[in-house]
C-alpha cells in the first residue's frame, strides 16, 4: 500500500469518526453527571432528520443545525425529565428515546416530503461544504489547473500531500468536533462547573450537602449531551451525506457509546477510541486494502462487529478495567 | 401499609398510562394531517374484525408473548435484558440448522426439535452477558445490547457465507423440508364450508407460548427457583444473606430469559417464512420491552399486552396499506408506551398515591 492510499483511508476515517466524536463526548458529559444515556443514537437521528429538513428549506446548513440541535435537545429534556426530576429508570428512557426518533423522523419525513422517509438531496449551501485551508491543493487549484484535484495531489511531496488529503479538506463540523476535545478536558478538569458535574456522577449526596443543586447540575449535564448529539445528526445529514435517510445512524450512537466505555469516560482517550473504531469503519468500506496489506481476507462482518467485541472485553476486565461513574444509573433522591 | 390498594397498582396505573400514550398517539396523527378516530377504526376493522386479521395479530403476538416473558424474567431478577433481539437472531439460527439437518418424520417432533435449538441458542447467546455481569461486573445492559449488534453481524456472516444455497442471491437458508410445516390456524380451523384465517401466518406456535405464559407463572411463583429469582431481584443483600448465590440467580434468570426469546423465532423462522432470513425478528425482541413494562412482569399482563401490540401491529400494517400514515406509527405508539409505562412511572404513581392517602385521610 502506497502513503497516498493510507492517507485516503485515514482521511476517511476522520469522516466517519467525527459522528462518534461527537455523540461520544455527549454522553461523556451526561454520564460524568451520573446520568446513563443510552439515547444518543436517537438524539442523533432525529437531529439528522430535521437538519437536513430545515437545511432544505432554508437553504442554509446553519439554520438546519440549529434545527436539528433543537430537535436532539427536546429529546434530551424528555430524558432529564424521566431521569432527574420523575427518577424513573434511565435505561427504560434512553430505549424509548431511541423508539421515538427512529419513529417519529419517518413519520414526519413522510408527511414533509412524501419520498419514503426521506428528505430531499441537498445541494450547495444547504450542506456543511469542504473547508480549504491555506496553502492546501484543493479544488479552486484544480480548477485553476484544469486537471483533475487527484492528480494535483498525486504529484505534491509527501508533506503537501499528508497536508492537503489529510488535514485540509474537511467540513467547518469536523474541526469543530475535534476542537471540542480539549475544551472538554479543560471544562471538566479546570473549572470549578466540571469539578462539581464530576463530583455529582460520583457522589451526589456531597455535592448536595455542599449547597449546590444536584437536579441543576444534572440538567445541565443532559442539555450539553443533547447539544452535541444534535451537531452529530446535522453533520450525519448535511456534511457526510448530503439528505437524511430513514435509519440512518444505523448504530453509530452505540458505538459511540462503546468508544466511551473504551476510553473509559475520558476526553482525550474518546478521541483515540473514535478514531480507531472510525478506522474500522473506513476499512469496513474498503476491504480490499486489507487484503493487499496482510494477504490475509478478512470478513467485512468482522470489522463491523469488532467495535462492540473490543467493548464487551473492555467491559469485561480482561485489558484494562472501565469503571463508570459511581453514581451512573441512580436517580438522586434527597432526604431518605 | 401500602400507599394504594393493589388493584391501582396492577390495573389504574397502565391504564392511565396507556390512556397517555394514546392520547400523544393520536396528537401525532392530527399533527401529521390525518384523524386519529378513522385510523382507530380502520386498524380495528383490519386487524380484529375479520378471522384473517386475528391471523395476523395472534401470529405477531406470539412473538410478542415470547419476547415479552423474556424481559418479565430478567425484570424479576432486576436484570434489563435489552439483548432479546440477538437472543432471538440466534434462536433462528437454532431452529434452522435443526430444520434443515435433521430429518424429522413430522411436525409435531420438528416442532419440539426446533423449540430446543432456539431455547439452546438463545440461551447461550445470554450466558455470556450474563457471566460477565455476574463474574466481571460489566454492566448487563451495555454487554446485551453490544451482544445484539454482534449476533447480526454473526448472522449476517452465516447467511452469506455458510447457510446461502448455491446460486441464491439473497442472504437466506434454503427452503426447510415439507415435513417441518407447521399447521398455521387456517389448515387447523378451517371447515369444508367456511375457510377461517386465509393466508394468516399464526401458526400452532402460538398455543406453544400460552404454555410458555404457564410455564414462566409456575416457575416465578410456584417453585423455590422462582422465589429465589424474585428475593434477588427485590434485594441482593437479603438474598445473599438467606444463602442465594447471586452468580446462580443471574445466570439462570437470563437462562431463562434468553431462551424465550430465542423462541420466538420458532414462530417467525418455522412458522411463518420457513427458512431463515436475515431481519426475521424484526425488532420484536424491543417490542418485549414494552410489553412486560405493560405487563407488570405477569404472564398474564405480558399476553393481554403482547396481543394489544399484536393489534398494534397488524392495524398499523393496516394503516400502511390504506392511508399515507407509514408503519413507523407503530413505533411511536412503542415510544411512548415505553416511556409513559416505564421511564415515566413516577409520573403517573405519585400525584395517584398522594391522592389515596387523601382519600383515606378522609374515610379515617
Amino acid at each position: 500500500m502506497d502513503f497516498l492510499t493510507l492517507l485516503q483511508v485515514l482521511d476517511t476515517s476522520v469522516r466517519l469518526a467525527t459522528p462518534l466524536l461527537l455523540a461520544c463526548l455527549a454522553g461523556l458529559y451526561s454520564e460524568r453527571s451520573g446520568v446513563v444515556d443510552i439515547g444518543l443514537e436517537g438524539k442523533m437521528l432525529a437531529a439528522a432528520f430535521f437538519s437536513a429538513a430545515v437545511a432544505f428549506y432554508s437553504g442554509n446548513a446553519w439554520v438546519g443545525l440549529l434545527a436539528g440541535v433543537g430537535a436532539s435537545v427536546a429529546l434530551a429534556v424528555i430524558h432529564g425529565l424521566a431521569s432527574v426530576t420523575f427518577r424513573g429508570n434511565q435505561l427504560i428512557s434512553g430505549v424509548a428515546i431511541n423508539f421515538l426518533a427512529a419513529g417519529m423522523t419517518v413519520l414526519v419525513a413522510q408527511s414533509w416530503f412524501r419520498q419514503g422517509g426521506r428528505t430531499p438531496p441537498l445541494e450547495g449551501d444547504a450542506r456543511f461544504n469542504p473547508i480549504e485551508l491555506p496553502f492546501a491543493i484543493g479544488p479552486t487549484d484544480a480548477a485553476a489547473a484544469d486537471r483533475p484535484l487527484s492528480q494535483l495531489i498525486a504529484e505534491a511531496g509527501p508533506l503537501q500531500q499528508f497536508y492537503s488529503e489529510l488535514i485540509s479538506g474537511h467540513s467547518s463540523l469536523v474541526y469543530l468536533a475535534l476542537l471540542t476535545v480539549p475544551f472538554t478536558w479543560w471544562l471538566l478538569f479546570r473549572t470549578r462547573f466540571g469539578l462539581r458535574l464530576r463530583a455529582v456522577g460520583e457522589n451526589p449526596a456531597a455535592v448536595d450537602t455542599a449547597g449546590v443543586s444536584v437536579v441543576w447540575l444534572r440538567y445541565a449535564a443532559v442539555l450539553i449531551c443533547g447539544v452535541l448529539c444534535g451537531v452529530a445528526g446535522a453533520y450525519l445529514s448535511s456534511a457526510l451525506q448530503a439528505g437524511f435517510v430513514k435509519d440512518m445512524t444505523a448504530g453509530r450512537g452505540f458505538i459511540a457509546l462503546a468508544a466511551l466505555i473504551f476510553a473509559k469516560w475520558r476526553p482525550v482517550y474518546a478521541l483515540w477510541a473514535c478514531l480507531l473504531f472510525g478506522l474500522f469503519q473506513a476499512l469496513e468500506l474498503r476491504p480490499d486494502i486489507i487484503e493487499n496489506v496482510s494477504g490475509l481476507k478478512v470478513q467485512v462482518q468482522l470489522l463491523g462487529a469488532l467495535p462492540y467485541i473490543l467493548t464487551v472485553v473492555i467491559l469485561a476486565g480482561f485489558v484494562g478495567k472501565a469503571i463508570p461513574p459511581k453514581a451512573s444509573a441512580e436517580p438522586y433522591i434527597k432526604e431518605r | 401499609m401500602d400507599k394504594m390498594p393493589k388493584w391501582a397498582d396492577i390495573v389504574l396505573i397502565p391504564l392511565i398510562s396507556l390512556l397517555l400514550a394514546a392520547f400523544f398517539s393520536a396528537l401525532v396523527i392530527l399533527a401529521i394531517g390525518e384523524n386519529p378516530i378513522a385510523a382507530l377504526k380502520l386498524m380495528v376493522d383490519g386487524a380484529l374484525m375479520r378471522s384473517a386479521g386475528w391471523g395476523y395479530t395472534l401470529y405477531y403476538a406470539t412473538n410478542f408473548i415470547f419476547t415479552g416473558l423474556a424481559v418479565s424474567v430478567a425484570f424479576h431478577a432486576r436484570l434489563f435484558n435489552i439483548g432479546g433481539e440477538g437472543q432471538a437472531m440466534l434462536g433462528g439460527l437454532g431452529v434452522a440448522l435443526c430444520c434443515l439437518y435433521v430429518p424429522w418424520p413430522h411436525w409435531s417432533l420438528a416442532i419440539l426439535g426446533a423449540s430446543v435449538g432456539a431455547a439452546l441458542f438463545g440461551a447461550l447467546w445470554a450466558l455470556i452477558p450474563a457471566y460477565l455481569q455476574a463474574k466481571r461486573g460489566s454492566h448487563i445492559v451495555i454487554t446485551t445490547i453490544m451482544f445484539n449488534f454482534i449476533a447480526a453481524a454473526i448472522l449476517n456472516y452465516v447467511l452469506v457465507e455458510l447457510l446461502r444455497p448455491v446460486g441464491a442471491m439473497d442472504p437466506a437458508s434454503a427452503k426447510f423440508p415439507e415435513a417441518v410445516h407447521l399447521p398455521t390456524f387456517q389448515d387447523m380451523f378451517s371447515t369444508e364450508g367456511s375457510k377461517l384465517f386465509r393466508g394468516a401466518p399464526a401458526n400452532v406456535t402460538f398455543f406453544l407460548a400460552l404454555l410458555a405464559c404457564v410455564f414462566v407463572w409456575l416457575l416465578m411463583w410456584r417453585t423455590k427457583l422462582g422465589y429465589q429469582i424474585r428475593a434477588f431481584g427485590h434485594s441482593e443483600s437479603g438474598a445473599l444473606y438467606a444463602g442465594i448465590s447471586p452468580v446462580r440467580i443471574t445466570v439462570i434468570a437470563m437462562l431463562i430469559s434468553g431462551a424465550l426469546a430465542g423462541m420466538m423465532s420458532v414462530n417467525t423462522t418455522m412458522g411463518e417464512s420457513e427458512r431463515l432470513i436475515l431481519n426475521s425478528t424484526e425488532g420484536a425482541g424491543f417490542i418485549g420491552i414494552a410489553v412486560a413494562l405493560m405487563g407488570r412482569n405477569h404472564p398474564f399482563g405480558v399476553l393481554l399486552a403482547a396481543i394489544l401490540f399484536g393489534f398494534l401491529y397488524q392495524g398499523g400494517a393496516e394503516l400502511a396499506l390504506w392511508t399515507s400514515i407509514p408503519r413507523e406509527l407503530i413505533v411511536v405508539i412503542q415510544a411512548l408506551v415505553i416511556l409513559f409505562t416505564g421511564a415515566l412511572d413516577n409520573m403517573v404513581r405519585e400525584p395517584l398515591e398522594k391522592l389515596f392517602i387523601a382519600m383515606r385521610r378522609r374515610n379515617a
